[in-house]
């Protein structure tokens, strides 16, 4: 079987390696909170098998335990994925090609991390071998953390008091960052943090992020240069 | 939280995280096409820096967090390694609380 690992390098695997033990830390805590919530142990499992979207799954659980509805969870937990949309476009190129199966499960390893990493690539082969490696073990570290947390049922904490909740956005920049390079590209993103940001009080959660992508206007060339 | 309501949340986040490579079957992007959701996922991801540094639960989050994310951001700027850019962000929001900041 052909090895996603043939080209992810030693600085690579350590990238991934150390988003494994961030997610997974962050894992053990989501089952904690569920069981100690009053949550039976096998839904935070079977949630996060099927789900697999860690914000998603912290607000509707963090919804149904705050005393809403099932439906409010449900609604919750799609408006934070809605940018799984375009995210799966972006690396649509990565998913595609192999068995059906295959190509499923590409889709399901679709998170933040795993977009992030592979569009920080240049090279094909290396984006798509970066974005397997990187959300099979993201995968497996996460789904393992959960049953843990869920099973073991201890109070692993408030996961604030270690600085994880900076590790998230910390993690991103790290690997967005570099790839913000010319005066368009960092001027829409610029433009498009800020309206994000200022939309929040207004928009249900998951929104704001998306009102990001009028910061796109900023790349907007002159008709000539736009290629057919 | 049902069963149901499990499967629910799973089939639509699913249909987003197909729907890519779905387009992708049926329409031949070009590549300034391929080149615009490069750049929109770069934007969305830029946002939710913004958002997971600045907002929880609708509020400010703190500048702890903002402080640990901002320290993330001078070390990028100074080309450390990746494994030390997080685990100083996260090791400088958690002192930030220790000495109390909010």
């Amino acid at each position: 079987m052909r090895s996603v690992w043939r080209t992810v390098d030693v600085k690579r695997a350590r990238v991934i390696t150390l988003l494994c033990i961030a997610d997974a830390v962050v894992a053990l805590s989501f089952g904690a909170i569920c069981v100690g919530g009053g949550l039976e142990w096998w839904i935070p499992v079977v949630l996060s098998l099927v789900v697999f979207a860690g914000g998603a799954q912290f607000a509707a659980v963090g919804t149904v335990l705050a005393g809403g509805s099932a439906a409010a969870a449900v609604a919750t937990g799609l408006l934070l994925n809605t940018r799984l949309l375009p995210f799966s476009v972006s690396v649509a190129d990565v998913i595609k090609g192999g068995s059906p199966l295959r190509q499923a499960f590409g889709a399901h390893i679709v998170t933040d991390e795993t977009v992030a990493l592979a569009l920080a690539e240049t090279d094909a082969e290396r984006r798509r071998d970066v974005f397997w490696a990187c959300g099979v073990s993201l995968f497996v570290c996460w789904n393992l953390g959960v049953a843990v947390g869920a099973v073991a049922g201890a109070r692993i904490g408030d996961t604030d008091a270690f600085g994880l909740d900076a590790a998230f956005p910390a993690v991103l920049v790290a690997i967005v960052l570099p790839s913000l390079t010319g005066t368009r590209v960092r001027l829409s993103a610029a433009v498009g943090s800020a309206v994000a940001v200022l939309s929040t009080p207004f928009l249900a959660a998951g929104l704001p992020v998306l009102t990001s992508l009028v910061g796109l206007v900023a790349l907007v060339r002159r008709p000539s240069r736009v290629r057919g | 939280m049902s069963l149901l309501a499990i499967f629910v949340l799973a089939a639509g986040t699913f249909a987003f995280r197909i729907a890519g490579p779905l387009l992708a079957d049926r329409f031949e992007f070009s590549e300034s096409v391929q080149a615009w959701t490069t750049h929109a996922a770069t934007v969305l991801l830029a946002a939710l820096i913004a958002t997971s540094t600045l907002v929880q639960d609708g509020e400010f989050a703190g500048w702890a967090r903002l402080g640990g994310v901002g320290l993330a951001v001078v070390l990028v700027a100074l080309r450390a390694p990746f494994p030390v850019v997080v685990i100083a962000a996260a090791a400088a929001t958690a002192g930030l609380r220790q000495l109390g900041v909010g």
